[in-house]
């Protein structure tokens, strides 16, 4: 398919490698922040392709880990209650929170939804006037534009039974903690590239040039990925650190007017907790005042919520590529996709989960 | 979770107060909404997440990014012939 091949081309992976191991003369440690992009690098076993130099390590920007146990407590509560039409992305419905997941709320007897689009969500809650019908809207950047339309689209209509309940997580935020951490490793970030689409990239231009950290924005294909290690290997041989954009062709530096448009009309910025990391300054999304009647938080009472994640769970450390997942004496013993302890093995973007999923059980 | 696709536009239309598209990944089409790229026109590609077209595909630009990918490609295939006879000591 158009777009899409022409990035799978092996020709052109082995011509990127070739360039990469012609250039490197030092070790260099790099980090991909999305879980997209993880598992590309998976999939394609693209670090058997690059030379022992570069170091890969993966990042937090799988939002379906980190989404903080207490929300996913507070998705069973409300998914649980009489007359509740709960409606999800896919990816949230075996997320393990604290007791229970939302898969056994379904099988209890739940009315639980799986939804591509959240305005399939809106649509049911216009089928079901009578019904109060409550969209799970997790996402990064990407994500957050069409969870924003959804809320938008019912103020407007006046879809007085639609609500949200909303945990929306920023990018920079992250990296800014990662490389404020004393321990940090990461030399050099590819940016996730659906997010940059968003947002632009003056965000990262600035963490560039607080830290002098090389960033490139990098799309998806085994192609992309390729390149935008290529272009961080050169900055970091040759001393350079810049912000630069290998996703041209659909990412641009403003990012779409639009879609930020659409965000800051229904969400404002929020300190947000991580799962498997913990609180984040300026972190996440809440969704504001105005549109209060759609906000699920507020419409459910369900109380303070506070559950403390697993101790033996080595994720924080994993997120932010400080251990491997090899590190960790739970991981494929008592910690598997289908029993996760924590964060980075809830998702199939999770860290620990492709691991496990493409056997890379060393480090 | 953040996973876009690139397809192709097919048609345009107005859905209430929505524009909305048929677009086309390989052999399936689906209606997307195109609040985030309003100018978009029959025969564009578009990037679309969870329903929505969230950028506009630069034809221009993917071409010229794939020429160059294109250009090392065959340069690396020429390095690699030569680098078995400069092996030779």
């Amino acid at each position: 398919m158009k777009y899409l091949d022409e990035y799978r081309d092996a020709r052109v992976v082995r011509a990127l490698a070739t360039r990469i191991r012609a250039r490197i003369t030092k070790p260099w440690v790099l980090m991909e922040i999305c879980g997209g992009q993880t598992h590309t690098i998976m999939r394609y076993g693209l670090e058997e392709l690059l030379p022992p130099e570069v170091e890969l390590v993966h990042g937090p920007g799988c939002p379906v880990c980190v989404t903080p146990l207490e929300v996913i407590d507070r998705a069973i509560e409300i998914a649980s209650q009489p007359g509740v039409i709960f409606v999800s992305y896919g990816d949230m419905l075996r997320v393990p929170g604290s007791r229970s997941d939302l898969l056994r709320v379904k099988a209890a007897g739940g009315d639980l939804r799986i939804a591509y689009s959240p305005m399939d969500a809106l649509q049911i809650a216009r089928d079901h006037p009578t019904r109060a019908v409550v969209f799970f809207g997790i996402g990064f950047e990407t994500t957050a534009p069409a969870n924003a339309t959804a809320v938008w689209a019912a103020k407007r209509e006046g879809l007085a039974n639609f609500s949200m309940l909303a945990s929306h997580v920023l990018v920079p935020p992250a990296i800014r903690l990662i490389l404020g951490s004393p321990a940090n490793r990461v030399q050099g970030f590819i940016a996730p590239g659906h997010v940059c689409a968003v947002m632009g990239y003056s965000e990262y231009q600035e963490l560039t040039e607080e830290f002098h950290v090389p960033i490139v924005v990098g799309g998806f294909e085994p192609v992309d990925v390729l390149e935008a290690i290529a272009m961080l290997v050169d900055q970091l041989e040759s001393g350079r650190a810049v912000t630069e954009n290998q996703y041209v062709r659909s990412v641009t530096e403003a990012g779409n007017r639009a879609a930020q448009q659409r965000m800051s009309e229904v969400f404002e910025i929020s300190d947000h907790r991580w799962r498997g990391i913990g609180h984040i300054p300026a972190s996440g999304y809440r969704i504001r005042d105005a549109y209060a009647a759609f906000d699920a938080d507020r419409v459910f009472d369900t109380g303070q919520i506070r559950v403390e994640e697993p101790a033996e769970c080595i994720s924080a450390l994993v997120l932010q590529g400080l251990k491997k997942p090899a590190d960790c004496p739970a991981f494929g013993t008592h910690c598997t996709p289908q029993q996760p302890l924590g964060a980075s093995m809830v998702s199939i973007e999770g860290v620990c989960a492709a691991y496990h999923a493409y056997r890379r059980h060393t480090a | 979770m953040c996973l876009a696709v690139p397809g192709k536009v097919l048609e345009t239309v107005e859905v209430g107060v929505s524009r909305m598209a048929s677009v086309q990944f390989g052999g399936v089409t689906r209606q997307v909404y195109l609040d985030f790229v309003p100018e978009v026109q029959a025969g564009d590609y578009v990037l679309v997440h969870v329903g929505f077209a969230i950028s506009r595909v630069e034809e221009a630009e993917a071409k010229r990014t794939y020429e160059l990918l294109e250009q090392i490609g065959a340069l690396a295939d020429e390095g690699l012939e030569a680098d078995g006879t400069e092996g030779q000591p």
